[in-house]
């Protein structure tokens, strides 16, 4: 597949890991952080070709992971009622809120949709106006622009059936957070190529300065990251802090501006309360003032839920980076894809599943490839 | 297709164009879709006494007996339908027995407000799939469900095949040192479903694999082929395929994922789409594992698609998992998809 193949070469990716390796002379600490990023690590076992003093973190940015429980209960008390037919992503129907989940509102009855696009639900909404469609919006600056378009759109055309529950969430603020913890082990980012593909990079300048930590704006494909590690070794190999763009195929540094105008216009940045995480300033979108009639939350009167997560779960340690999938006591026994306390197990992107996914052998002794998944334990 | 099917199907029936609930009555509306529809295509010598049960001449030999329901949404799709699914869905479970696949029987489950002309376009498929597997439909029945309550047609069939050699073909013959083939390319049935999928729709070429693996399992049991163990890569794919065997089999599995065939075009829709071609269903792929000793023979009576994709490990060396070598030369696990694959969002 053209644009596919070629970042998948293993003659290339050879090359690349022993690149790194001559370049690593010290033990560094990389975190990547998008969840597409996360999985590719894994499903191809790109950090198993790294030399054992890189330790890849897997950061919070999986859109599923962090869309807090409150945001799933709201979902899952929606979606119950009669007259509405709830569309999401197939990603979150698994999530489990504090009760439920939107599979199980479905099995009893509930009208749930998977769609591929809020305009998808815009256009039932359309097809069916004597029900209320709700598509639930969440996700980082990459789905942002679409559902912003899908609530411009409804607002042009006068279509009052259609409502959105948000849970947009922003990157730089959730990487500011992991920076400024006491605990933070990254000195080196990946930051997320498609985010950057709307967003330009231009917001991650004053981060890599004020912290100095090198950044590079990584792709998804397995070349695209060994060459974001590489970048990134060479820079804190030579004590440079600054923002590289590896995904230039994709990423301006000024972004896709018409996409920034409409997420303005529709959006506003809001205090974003992130799962397992805590609550972080100015770190999520919610609908301004001229969109309040489309959020779903009001439309449903669901705003002030409240939920706590499961204790045993430590999906917000796994997403900052302080603690791997493997170090709690409830992977892969008590929590499994099938049964998982937190959303780190259930998305494709959540660090958890994807080490159930694919690493289970490592993690029960039975190969010998568990020292190249390097310093996973501090 | 219209004009056949008025040919074939005069008056009382055109009189409806679409099932009622009085077709499932028992009564003469039944009997009308039997005499009209049902008959005409799968008519046989077995079938034709409309007795309650089918008579069978004696088998010689172990039998295989197997049943599977179809319920596949669109019921029509690239290169198949929840007809031709019927008929190949229980003959390659026969044959994954090591069965010569003979006798099968076809239940209906159709939902008022069915158009006859969809019920005849399946059932001339049926037919002309059972023709192209060498297998008779001997029984059936036929129930009507409320509208709303069904989905158009479910089928179930089940069928008989009689074991001809003496080989036990199960996960538990499955020894170390065992090669995989794999008789084509994988993933093509699921996406081509995949694509007709109301609110997924997308522009492919993509035609399902759906065919009866009959004479391929009979080409390496007539070529002497010391089959341990075969399974058709239905649900789940060939991850789950190749994962349950090795559970069974108590025995690691590796697989070289290059060695595996996948059309660039459904490679292509499951990298958008978010899913591994590995888990996509098929139904017309086979995994047969043979003695490494065997692997070339075995390949040449399957064909020039067919592919040597892996190999079996000894007890004891490491988990009873599946392991796979990826391009880059690293190597992950395969592991049982959780619930129906999900879209990724981003």
């Amino acid at each position: 597949m053209k644009y596919l193949d070629e970042y998948r070469d293993a003659a290339t990716a050879r090359k690349y890991a022993e690149a790194i390796t001559r370049e690593t002379t010290r033990p560094w600490t990389i975190m990547e952080v998008c969840g597409g990023q996360t999985h590719a690590i894994v499903r191809f076992g790109i950090d198993t070709l790294l030399p054992s003093r890189i330790t890849l973190l897997h950061g919070p940015g999986c859109p599923v992971c962090v869309t807090p429980l409150e945001v799933l209960d709201q979902a899952v008390a929606i979606a119950s009622r009669p007259g509405v037919i709830f569309c999401s992503f197939g990603d979150m129907l698994r999530v489990p809120g504090s009760q439920s989940d939107l599979f199980q509102v479905k099995s009893s009855g509930g009208d749930v949709r998977i769609v591929y696009s809020p305009l998808d639900a815009l256009r039932i909404a359309r097809e069916n106006p004597d029900q209320e469609v709700v598509f639930l919006a969440v996700g980082f600056e990459t789905t942002a622009p679409a559902n912003a378009m899908a609530v411009d759109r409804a607002k042009a055309d006068g279509i009052t059936n259609f409502s959105v529950l948000v849970s947009h969430v922003l990157v730089p603020p959730a990487m500011e957070a992991i920076l400024g913890s006491r605990t933070n082990r990254v000195q080196g980012f990946l930051a997320a190529g498609h985010v950057c593909t709307v967003m330009g990079y231009t917001e991650y300048e004053p981060l890599a300065r004020k912290y100095h930590v090198p950044i590079v704006v990584t792709g998804f494909e397995p070349l695209d990251i060994l060459q974001g590690v590489y970048l990134c070794v060479r820079q804190l190999e030579a004590g440079r802090a600054e923002v590289e763009n590896q995904y230039a195929r994709s990423v301006a540094r000024e972004g896709n501006r018409p996409a920034q105008e409409l997420i303005r216009r529709v959006f506003t940045v809001v205090p974003r309360k992130w799962r397992g995480i805590g609550e972080i300033p100015e770190s999520g979108l919610g609908l301004a003032p001229p969109y309040a009639a489309f959020d779903a939350a009001r439309r449903f009167q669901v705003a002030d839920h409240h939920a706590e997560e499961n204790p045993e779960c430590i999906s917000g340690l796994v997403l900052q980076g302080i603690k791997k999938p493997q170090e709690c006591p409830a992977f892969g026994t008590k929590c499994t894809p099938m049964h998982p306390l937190g959303a780190t197990m259930v998305s494709a992107e959540g660090a958890c599943a994807a080490y159930y996914k694919y690493r289970r052998h490592e993690l029960a002794g039975g190969s010998p490839a568990g020292e190249a998944t390097g310093g996973t334990t501090p | 297709m219209i004009d056949e099917f008025a040919l074939q199907c005069p008056i009382p029936l055109t009189d409806n164009p679409t099932i009622q609930m009085g077709h499932g009555g028992g009564g003469r509306m039944t009997r009308d879709l039997i005499e009209k529809i049902f008959l005409p295509v799968f008519g046989n010598d077995l079938l034709a006494p409309l007795h309650d049960g089918a008579i069978l001449p004696p088998l010689a030999g172990r039998l295989a007996f197997t049943t599977d329901s179809f319920v596949v949404r669109p019921m029509f799709f690239r290169g198949g339908d929840v007809g031709s699914l019927a008929v190949n869905g229980t003959v390659n479970d026969l044959a994954m027995c090591g069965a010569r696949p003979l006798y099968l029987s076809a239940g209906f489950v159709l939902e008022e407000g069915l158009p006859i002309k969809d019920l005849w376009r399946v059932v001339r498929t049926m037919g002309a799939a059972a023709v192209a597997a060498e297998v008779r439909i001997v029984t059936g029945d036929t129930k009507v469900v409320d509208k709303g309550h069904g989905d158009g047609i479910f089928i179930n069939t089940a069928g008989v095949g009689v074991i001809e050699t003496p080989l036990t073909i199960g996960p538990r013959s499955v020894r170390p040192g065992d090669v995989i083939l794999l008789n084509g390319d994988i993933g093509r049935h699921g996406i081509a479903v995949m694509a007709e999928r109301e609110g997924l729709q997308f522009e492919s070429d993509i035609v399902s694999d759906c065919a009866p693996l009959s004479a391929p399992v009979r080409a390496l049991l007539d070529g002497r082929i010391e089959v341990h163990c075969l399974r058709d890569l239905t649900r789940g794919g060939l991850t789950a395929a190749l994962v349950e065997i090795g559970e069974s089999a108590g025995l690691p599995i590796r697989v070289e994922e290059e060695s595996v065939p996948v059309q660039d075009e459904v490679r292509g829709a499951c990298e958008i789409l978010g899913l591994e071609p590995f888990s996509v269903a098929n139904e017309g792929r086979f995994v047969a594992f043979v003695p490494g000793s065997q692997a070339e023979a075995a390949g040449r009576l399957l064909g020039p698609e067919a592919a040597v994709i892996g190999t079996v490990g000894s007890a004891g060396a490491s988990p009873p998992m599946v392991e796979v070598r990826t391009a880059l030369g690293t190597t992950r696990l395969l592991d049982l998809p959780s619930g129906e694959q999900l879209p990724r969002i981003c």
